[in-house]
């Protein structure tokens, strides 16, 4: 298959995608929503928690809130763009352009850069809300490079892995398999207050979840003291080396099915 | 049997068994809220630590939130099945007959109201097994499951409501995040003279969800408080009246249309 190929059948999935996205507010609202409505709810609702004896984050509750929504918004910039891979599936969209495709592996390319722009349009409109609501960067131009590379690369983890479920079960009723792994990941996390101070099953979680590197490293970077990167983006990268692997067997599974 | 308890009976069974013969809508608003539970419990342990937090048990505080959060499922519920009723042409049948309208409306909620007593006594039996201590003993434990009812019908009427105005239930769906933002944007995660933020603190003064938990959590951690609880009652009374009076308009206007 020429990489031509490849190129151009992305572009057109990616664009079709983008602007089935733009043009229906009903799947605009829901991602951008919900990590606008985390963050308000976090920042706004436990503010006092950075009290806590033990809580050592000097950038503040809003920064430290802003570096999971972030994340958040990324991560499910991609699961959503997974649902609409199950769509195009159920009402046999995707039967047809895997015939026209010269390429498939394209079509997984097209979802990506979809997915990319959702999470970009989203975490644009979360960052402006942050900063009208106070949010404070202490880290500089690099330390802001690593964070929003390293949440976009979460962006395509999430995106793969959940069109590789998409892509075997090819109904709208996946979208709970697809989404609750996510949510699970997420919140598995140290969400509301450093690692330090997790207790009970949570803090066990913790320790084990790949995200919570992720989550130390971003917070890191807002606050201008870089830590845990290389761990960081050395784990993302596995993810999404496996997820990429899983996303092809999908589309395998959907040939064989189609 | 008079005719209109024969007319109610019919009814409030046929609700009561469908809302039981569909998991989908059963173990979500039981699992959701325990899963939450568990999360913010331990998530947010060390919360406790703030000077003036009312109990040294985060699971404690948390808990009268998996009631609100299992009524919001019931409105989710309700709606969803008078919007199939609509959607299925079995409103249009029922037009037909004689069937009187508050027989229709009391019969649709038989099914919210058995849905909210198994979810209250799901988290209530949760919370024993987990060491929950509940400060008024077994008559404020009852009193729990009473106020949890008259929440699970407020925010059911308002699900009805949206089902019988608009006839969809997809519209029912879409208003489901609008409660999920009363929830968060109440005194879900702290007390509310705990919050830092100003306009925070206004608006979960102003959220009535604040003070139905309150009521609930009133019961569990300081014992017989009168106000908590009057307000706790009151706001969800005048809540489900005032739904139900709209429920009740919009069925009449439905049943005209029809």
């Amino acid at each position: 298959m020429s990489r031509g190929g490849f190129i151009s059948v992305a572009r057109g999935v990616g664009w079709r995608n983008i602007h089935n996205w733009f043009t229906n507010p009903a799947m605009v609202i829901p991602g951008l929503l919900f990590p606008l409505f985390f963050f308000t709810a976090f920042a706004g609702g436990l503010s006092r928690v950075d009290s806590v004896p033990g809580f050592d984050y000097d950038a503040g509750y809003t920064t430290f809130v802003y570096g999971f929504v972030l994340l958040q918004a990324a991560a499910f910039g991609g699961v959503f763009t997974s649902f609409s891979v199950a769509r195009d599936f159920e009402s046999g969209f995707s039967r047809r352009l895997m015939l026209a495709a010269g390429n498939r592996l394209g079509i997984v390319g097209g979802y990506w850069l979809a997915a990319l722009a959702r999470s970009a349009f989203n975490i644009a409109a979360i960052t402006v809300v942050a900063l009208l609501a106070g949010l404070t960067i202490d880290g500089n131009v690099v330390d802001l490079a690593g964070l929003y590379v390293l949440v976009l690369l979460v962006n395509a983890f999430a995106m793969l892995a959940g069109a590789g479920v998409a892509m075997r079960l090819r109904t709208m009723q996946a979208g709970p398999a697809i989404q609750v792994p996510f949510f699970l990941l997420l919140f598995l996390a140290p969400v509301w207050v450093p690692y330090d101070l997790l207790t009970g099953w949570v803090e066990a979680a913790a320790a084990f979840n790949p995200i919570t590197l992720v989550l130390e490293a971003n917070r890191g970077f807002l606050a201008g003291d870089p830590v845990k990167v290389l761990p960081a983006f050395l784990i993302v990268v596995a993810l999404i080396g496996v997820s990429m692997l899983w996303a092809r067997g999908g589309l395998r599974s959907a040939e064989r099915a189609a | 049997m008079s005719g209109l308890a024969v007319q109610v009976g019919a009814l409030a069974r046929r609700s009561i068994v469908r809302t039981l013969r569909q998991p989908a809508m059963v173990v979500p608003s039981l699992l959701f809220p325990l899963m939450l539970l568990s999360i913010n419990s331990s998530g947010l342990d060390s919360a406790t630590r703030l000077p003036g937090f009312p109990t040294d048990s985060y699971f404690q505080f948390a808990l009268a939130i998996a009631f609100v959060q299992g009524a919001l499922f019931s409105a989710n519920s309700a709606g969803t099945n008078v919007a199939n009723d609509i959607e299925s042409g079995f409103m249009n049948r029922l037009a037909l007959t004689p069937l009187r309208r508050v027989a229709l409306m009391m019969g649709q909620l038989a099914g919210i109201l058995a849905l909210g007593l198994i979810q209250a006594l799901t988290f209530l039996l949760v919370g024993w097994a987990f060491g929950a201590g509940f400060e008024a003993g077994l008559p404020g434990a009852l009193l729990i499951v009473l106020l949890s009812l008259l929440i699970s019908l407020a925010f059911g009427c308002i699900g009805a409501f949206v089902a019988l105005r608009s006839g969809s239930g997809e519209a029912v769906q879409g208003v489901f995040p609008l409660f999920f933002a009363a929830l968060f944007l109440s005194s879900m995660s702290l007390p509310r003279d705990l919050i830092e933020s100003d306009w925070f603190r206004t608006v979960a003064d102003w959220n009535p969800v604040s003070y139905m938990l309150e009521g609930i959590r009133s019961l569990m951690i300081v014992g017989w408080d009168a106000e908590a609880l009057a307000l706790g009652f009151g706001c969800a009374g005048v809540l489900a009246l005032l739904a139900l009076v709209a429920a009740s308009s919009a069925l009449r206007t439905r049943m005209v249309r029809t």
